[in-house]
């Protein structure tokens, strides 16, 4: 007899000792999953915060511009810049012949030309002298630099030649390539050229998205699930309604884009691609997630709050207005950044309403064209060039970072102003 | 003086009928105890008083209850003045959670029985002086309610009820979550009240009925027993089951 109790008292041990050791497995392997994928991200993405500059001495002549010796500003903005631009791209290598001079010019980003302009408008004294000026190098020197680019391959199958190379090189060792933080992947749209590509079109473009979402998904489910949960009588329609409140909550998000396609765009005729129809197709998403929110902050409010409202000579709707509403706000709230968090992420319904299109404008209203994070994301996964592939990480982690300042967000709200019932 | 009387009350919950025929008189500015065992249907007749058990959707009241003179189970009787003469206070304390100050303004505020900000002090420290927790809180006006312990909670709660100066309070167990001494403070709060308000009470404990009250109702299964002065029910009752609850043989 007390051996078969001792035994049940080691089986019972060794039971709680195996679960809390899977248990723990779990967790670990949870955690090991999430730290490789964070690992992956950022040491592929971290490089495309910084950007390299080759630094080249530009003469700026007054003569090769076309200009007087003291010109005034419209005469800056409309000088020619090209040839200056050019010459001093080519002055690296006194002897280069047309082909080298060509691959010369293909060093930089084909937005040296305007760096140059920009330089002699900061400061019009430059004129006449020489001054080195930081230009943007091309994406593939610049992986070359950060030693993402294989130089050990055969030339033709590199897209940087030896004589870029070699020149580049040269600079290196002359102390005239620099590596700066990259402010332009955070101001620059959008741009087929890796080195100048960046965010600003995207991120505007899921801000907005975000706002027309919040603006219309937030009053509509707040009121609706305000009615269904404090006035609505409990019959077999509302039991319906809600029903189908949470078999929304299930659709896939593709259906949405679907929708959103066949009706905004094709039926009321809004204007393709910009945040406005974005925001509206995600709201339709967003809707069930905080109508599910709201409702169960509501219910969670005691019975006893009401009642005493109620015994207090208040009517339904001053009890709803007055105590339940504000009560079940933190709930709500949180609920509501949590909805939108998932809408931030969400890329198959912009694809379809043509959020996918290549901007190169930063949308200055939700009814401009643009493109959302997430879909920045999957439009550079797609590109061949080796420099969008730090662009796509580096672009993750913006969105990743947009997305936990967010929950913290919810979180926070849902600690401070959430009350304790005893 | 009979304040009210309730007429062949029956309380439905769904198909289920939790009071039968009810036939009461209620004394004005007296203390009327409602006791039974527990599932009696003395908590529902309470509720009934205040049209508290419209909140639940299977519930049906059928039958007259008459106050002032008017059937409060008429189709033309306003709820939110009928509660704001029938205050009531429940078997756990819910104040608001919200300052002091507020819990009690909230009425006042609600129906517009203060012109300003002056008047609203006024009311809500005469509220507190007759809960008898004036002393108790008035360096504190402005934080949580939920802060006070159960006892002040409870009287809280009744300021909360008597700052629209209503005609009835009704009770439902005010003191089954407050320790010895907490509730000797309610019961005493409660002979005070008398004076200006009708009192009704439910309560489990039947020492409570006999201390506080001037009549007693007696509940089993959804019907009322018996009722007269609280005297002759505990000393004298004329119902064999109301002798058996009394003494302890059962309940």
């Amino acid at each position: 007899m007390n051996k078969n109790k001792e035994k049940l008292l080691a089986k019972r041990y060794s039971s709680e000792k195996r679960f809390q050791f899977l248990g723990k497995s779990a967790i670990f392997m949870a955690l090991l999953f999430l730290a490789i994928f964070i690992f992956k991200i950022f040491s592929t993405g971290y490089t495309a915060f910084q950007k390299t500059w080759l630094i080249v001495p530009v003469n700026f002549d007054a003569e090769t511009m076309y200009l007087d010796a003291n010109p005034s500003k419209e005469d800056l903005e409309d000088a020619d810049y090209f040839e200056i631009s050019l010459q001093s791209m080519f002055n690296l290598d006194k002897n280069a012949n047309e082909k080298q001079q060509n691959e010369l010019k293909k060093m930089v980003s084909y937005f040296f030309e305007r760096e140059i302009k920009q330089e002699l408008i900061n400061d019009p004294s430059l004129l006449g002298k020489t001054k080195d000026v930081y230009i943007t190098a091309s994406d593939d020197l610049d992986q070359v630099f950060k030693g993402n680019y294989p130089r050990d391959l055969p030339e033709n199958q590199r897209r940087v030649t030896d004589y870029q190379l070699k020149i580049f090189d040269q600079l290196v060792e002359q102390g005239k390539v620099e590596s700066k933080f990259n402010l332009s992947f955070f101001t620059y749209p959008d741009s087929r050229e890796a080195e100048l590509a960046g965010i600003a079109s995207s991120f505007m473009g899921s801000i907005f998205s975000i706002l027309v979402c919040l603006a219309i998904a937030f009053p509509v489910a707040v009121l609706a699930a305000i009615y269904l949960e404090e006035f609505a009588p409990k019959n077999r329609f509302t039991d319906f309604i809600e029903v189908n409140i949470n078999n929304l909550a299930a659709v896939p998000s593709i259906v949405f884009g679907l929708l959103g396609l066949g009706i905004l765009l094709a039926v009321f005729q809004l204007p393709r691609s910009t945040p406005l129809v974005g925001g509206i197709t995600l709201s339709l998403m967003t809707l069930p997630t905080i109508i599910i929110a709201c409702r169960a902050s509501l219910k969670a409010v005691p019975p006893s709050i009401r009642e005493a409202a109620l015994a207090m000579g208040a009517s339904r709707m001053q009890t709803t207005m007055h105590h339940t509403v504000p009560l079940s706000m933190p709930g709500t709230l949180s609920g509501t950044i949590i909805g939108l968090a998932q809408a931030l992420g969400e890329t198959a319904p912009l694809i379809l309403i043509g959020m996918v299109a290549f901007v190169n404008t930063i949308p200055g209203s939700p009814m401009d064209p643009a493109a959302s994070l997430p879909v920045q994301i999957y439009i550079w996964a797609e590109s061949a060039e080796r420099g969008f592939v730090e662009k796509v990480s580096a672009c993750i982690m913006v969105l990743l970072g947009f997305l936990i300042v967010m929950n913290l967000f919810a979180q926070i709200i849902r600690h401070k102003f959430e009350k304790k019932w005893s | 003086m009979i304040k009210i009387s309730a007429k062949n009350v029956d309380v439905f919950y769904g198909k289920k009928q939790a009071l039968f025929n009810i036939n009461l008189e209620i004394e004005e500015n007296q203390v009327t105890a409602l006791i039974g065992p527990s599932g009696c249907g003395k908590s529902t007749f309470l509720r009934c008083l205040n049209r508290m058990n419209d909140v639940i959707d299977i519930c049906k009241v059928q039958g007259e209850i008459v106050i002032n003179d008017f059937n409060i189970n008429d189709k033309g009787c306003d709820v939110v003045r009928l509660r704001e003469k029938i205050g009531m206070v429940f078997q756990k304390p819910n104040p608001f959670p919200k300052t002091l100050y507020e819990n009690i303004s909230y009425g006042p505020t609600i129906h517009g029985m203060a012109q300003s900000k002056q008047e609203m002090d006024e009311i809500v420290e005469t509220s507190l002086k007759k809960a008898a927790l004036w002393e108790e809180v008035k360096d504190r006006l402005h934080e949580p309610g939920t802060g006070l312990s159960g006892g002040q909670q409870q009287r809280l709660c009744i300021a909360r009820a008597i700052s629209v100066q209503p005609e009835v309070i009704l009770m439902d167990e005010p003191c089954s979550a407050l320790d010895p001494i907490a509730t000797a403070q309610i019961e005493e709060l409660i002979d005070e009240l008398k004076k200006e308000h009708t009192i009704i009470i439910v309560t489990h404990s039947m020492a409570q009925a006999a201390r506080v009250s001037q009549n007693t109702g007696f509940f089993h299964l959804g019907e009322l027993i018996e009722h007269g002065s609280t005297d002759k029910i505990f000393k004298n009752p004329e119902n064999n089951k109301t002798q058996d609850y009394i003494t302890g043989r059962f309940g």
